[in-house]
């Protein structure tokens, strides 16, 4: 650890925490819970998502949470009826852009866009749904891809490339059209660099990707990119 | 070559220019070259030949003059003379009674002084004056000189600077003082350091930089020289769209030509400054220009943007510390060098200091290319450059800033033209486009147009852009068909200030602009649209007859 901390206001909360810690984890440690969909403890921040959006006194722009550091004096608010308004806004279009039936979806109850809904209170979505039908590929021995599912975290992309190595996983397309895609846009069954370490599936924070014949709650286990990231440092958690 | 050999060059050119009474200049632009520039040229070179006149007349290929709707432009020196829609057939006529018997052709002329009149070229220096295939040309205009003036003479503290006194604000769009972001890379740590120039353009209808890149390639390539010695780069970055040939081929040139008079490579002018210039050829995405798409871009990613910090100031290319300015930006160091911040600082506005090119298009009768000084009012650029609107028709809004610009209407037309006077109207200055937009024009269709755009070019990173885009695209779909209702107005101006307020970069936080604008000064439009199933422009409700009347 640093030497050098810095002090700030979270929610009104001083907290003192190590130079270069982002808000998303000051708050944490402190035991403020921001929401988050494309972060995770162990990748690299990505910031799209944008669930994570905090007011900085001082300046009328919003930040996220995952990605700007502390500094110091800074005071920070998690909670504000611009935010929440702002964070329900992000989840309907999210539930809007690919076909979200809970009720049909492996991850019924262990979703956490549908968590976050539930604890936003969204309960109506603003905008006319998209049905798309894009491609399901189960084309390997387990790993199931539902394209309709995908929020374009690209959680799946960061622990296939920064944990297992191989970036087996990318993106093709861009906008509203992107989607994951395995190797040059091969199906799975005939990737050629896919070790089926299953990382993937255990870090989808929706039904998009997931083993076949398994219950999502036995699959996900979202720690796992910190856990391997802290092994690796030869850090060993209380 | 050394520092002396520079100047050396640029009094043979200008002795070589003297032996000529006559210049004829023939733009040989992109928006001249479809137009047969390229014949015409060839007919003054054998015309001059026919009436034997060729010692006395020097014909030469330029860039553009900014009159391209009227092209193939032609200006004969001395006297700035232009001639527009020259043909072949014109030519003869133009050299027997301009040259040959000293009158020049009126019939021919450009009748409309005023589109110069309130311009001020700074940046288009020399477009349509100086051959761009030549680099003599350039130095025989000065050009060169602010780069052997730092050198001989200038710290890289004392550079920096000069280019803060004179204010220079970045022309890419955002408008951030160029001095603080030298300071800033100059300061940073880590070796080596990179300058990235932008040349990417991608907004719709946008032609400044491709324009200065095809008119006066070494007016960037000598920005970006002093920038370099400035911040201490020895590597420079040109990154350019692949749909602009022309400005990539006399960019290729201008290189090769710098390079082999030692004004690039690694013994610059012989004093061991060190600085190379590469093209970078972008694929036609509209967000390879936001600063660190284009950086992913550069080093051969796909182009998307990524959160800052860190800043490209202090993590840029591969890491490094990198400078990335536009290009008319660029082109304007030299001349602060060699005049001064202070000179400089005096053009324009106290804040926003020199002048700006803008594509001036849409229902003008003057479209083309302008560089007016900051502070000018809509209204002069519109009415006196523009020279109005066609055909008797109603000015009904102006479209400043591009696709993610603001329609500002007629009550703001005496709005001065600077970067934070068009923020607070709800615009952006953005890359420098103006579209004039007459009573022919639905504002609702305008948004909903602009939206579809930016839909496509949304890179798809964060949720705002891409997932709600979209939608806000929906809701002007049922608008313009017919199927919307009131509380979709509600909608429209929630979903927009939301993909405003939280997109991760510049395309989704401007996106919104022309419908927060147009919903803020044409409401009653929107209202029609909804409750009267009306549109006054004609435009709405009637597909199948679309196109059918004017
Ligand atoms: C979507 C988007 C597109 C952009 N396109 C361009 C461009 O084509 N050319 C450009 O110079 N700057 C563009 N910019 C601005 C750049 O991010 C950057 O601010 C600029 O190149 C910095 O140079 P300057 O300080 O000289 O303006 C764009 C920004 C955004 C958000
Ligand atoms: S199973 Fe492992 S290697 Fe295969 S795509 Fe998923 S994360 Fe990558
Ligand atoms: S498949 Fe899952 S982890 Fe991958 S981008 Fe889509 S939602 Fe995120
Ligand atoms: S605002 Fe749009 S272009 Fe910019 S990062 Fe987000 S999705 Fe990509
Ligand atoms: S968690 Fe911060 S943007 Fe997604
Ligand atoms: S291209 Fe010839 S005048 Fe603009």
């Amino acid at each position: 650890m640093t030497a050098t901390t810095v002090t700030l206001k979270i929610d009104g909360l001083e907290v003192t925490v190590p130079e270069g810690t982002t808000i998303l984890k000051a708050a944490k440690d402190n035991g403020i819970i921001i929401p988050t969909l494309c972060n995770l403890e162990g990748l690299s921040p990505y910031g799209g998502c944008r669930l994570c959006l905090v007011e900085i006194s001082g300046s009328p722009k919003l930040f996220p949470a995952c990605i700007t550091p502390v500094s110091s004096g800074m005071e920070v608010t998690t909670q504000s009826e611009r935010l929440t308004e702002y964070r329900k806004m992000a989840v309907q279009m999210l539930l809007a852009e690919r076909t979200h039936i809970c009720s049909v979806c492996v991850a019924n109850d262990h979703c956490e866009l549908q968590s976050l809904a539930n604890q936003l209170g969204v309960d109506h979505v603003l905008f006319e749904r998209n049905w798309t039908r894009l491609e399901i590929d189960s084309s390997h021995d387990f790993l199931v891809i539902d394209r309709n599912r995908c929020i374009l975290c690209t959680r799946c992309l960061r622990v296939c490339d920064e944990i297992e190595g191989v970036h087996t996983l990318d993106l093709k397309l861009r906008g509203k059209d992107a989607q994951v895609i395995m190797d040059l846009d091969e199906h799975w069954g005939n990737s050629c660099s896919c070790t089926s370490c299953r990382k993937c599936a255990k870090v989808c924070p929706v039904g998009a990707i997931y083993i076949e014949g398994e219950p999502v709650s036995h699959t996900k286990h979202k720690d796992i990119a910190e856990f391997i990231t802290e092994r690796r440092q030869r850090k060993w958690k209380q | 070559m050394n520092l002396a050999d520079i100047q050396k060059i640029a009094e043979q050119e200008v002795d070589f220019e003297r032996a000529y009474k006559y210049r004829i200049n023939v733009c040989c632009s992109s928006g001249c070259v479809p137009l047969g520039a390229f014949k015409v040229l060839k007919a003054f070179e054998e015309a001059v030949k026919e009436f034997g006149v060729e010692k006395e007349c020097k014909v030469a290929k330029t860039g553009c003059v900014g009159t391209c709707s009227v092209g193939p432009a032609v200006i004969i020196e001395p006297g700035d003379y232009l001639y527009q829609n020259v043909t072949p057939e014109k030519v003869r006529e133009i050299v027997r009674d301009h040259i040959v018997l000293g009158l020049p052709v009126k019939s021919m002329l450009y009748g409309n002084p005023a589109f110069f009149k309130k311009q001020h070229r700074l940046v288009l220096r020399n477009a349509g004056k100086i051959d761009p295939s030549r680099i003599q040309d350039y130095i025989a205009m000065g050009g060169y000189s602010a780069i052997v003036k730092c050198l001989a003479t200038m710290t890289p503290q004392g550079i920096i600077y000069e280019v803060a006194t004179s204010k220079l604000r970045g022309r890419g769009g955002a408008g951030f003082p160029t001095g603080q972001k030298w300071s800033l890379v100059a300061r940073a740590h880590g070796k080596p350091k990179y300058i990235v120039a932008n040349l990417d353009e991608g907004d719709p209808g946008v032609f400044a930089n491709r324009t200065l890149a095809e008119a006066d390639p070494h007016a960037i390539l000598e920005g970006m020289l002093i920038a370099a010695y400035a911040i201490g780069a020895e590597k420079g970055y040109l990154y350019i769209r692949s749909e602009y040939p022309l400005a990539i081929q006399t960019l290729q040139k201008a290189i090769a030509q710098a390079k082999s008079l030692s004004l690039l490579g690694d013994n610059v002018l012989e004093t061991g400054f060190k600085f190379d210039v590469e093209l970078r050829f972008g694929a036609g995405a509209f967000v390879a220009g936001e600063e660190t798409a284009i950086l992913a871009s550069v080093e051969g990613r796909r182009a998307m943007p990524r959160p800052r910090p860190p800043y490209p100031a202090n993590s840029g290319l591969w890491g490094k510390p990198t400078l990335i300015q536009n290009v008319e930006t660029l082109a304007n160091i030299p001349i602060i060098i060699q005049n001064g911040g202070a000179w400089f600082s005096k053009i324009g506005t106290p804040r926003c200091t020199g002048t700006k090119c803008f594509s001036l298009t849409g229902k003008t009768n003057n479209p083309g290319l302008i560089e007016v000084p900051m502070g000018i009012t809509l209204r002069e650029v519109v009415f006196d450059i523009g020279g109005g609107v066609p055909e008797g028709r109603k000015f009904k809004a102006v479209l400043v800033g591009g696709p993610s610009g603001g329609c500002l209407p007629d009550a703001l037309l005496d709005l001065p033209i600077d970067y934070d006077s068009l923020t607070r109207v709800g615009a952006i200055m953005g890359s420098g486009g103006i579209v004039v937009l007459d009573d022919h024009s639905c504002m609702v269709d305008t948004a909903k147009f602009f939206t579809e755009f930016c839909v496509d070019e949304s890179c798809g990173r964060c949720t705002p852009c891409r997932a709600g885009l979209i939608r806000v695209k929906e809701v002007f779909d049922n608008l313009t068909q017919g199927n919307a209702r009131m509380e979709d107005i509600t909608t429209l101006e929630k979903a927009s200030s939301y993909i405003r307020d939280a997109s991760l970069c510049g395309l989704g936080q401007t996106a919104p602009n022309p419908v927060l604008t147009t919903l803020r000064y044409f409401r009653d439009e929107y209202v029609e649209h909804i409750r009267d199933k009306t549109c006054r422009a004609g435009k709405c409700f009637k597909k199948e007859e679309r196109g059918a009347t004017p």
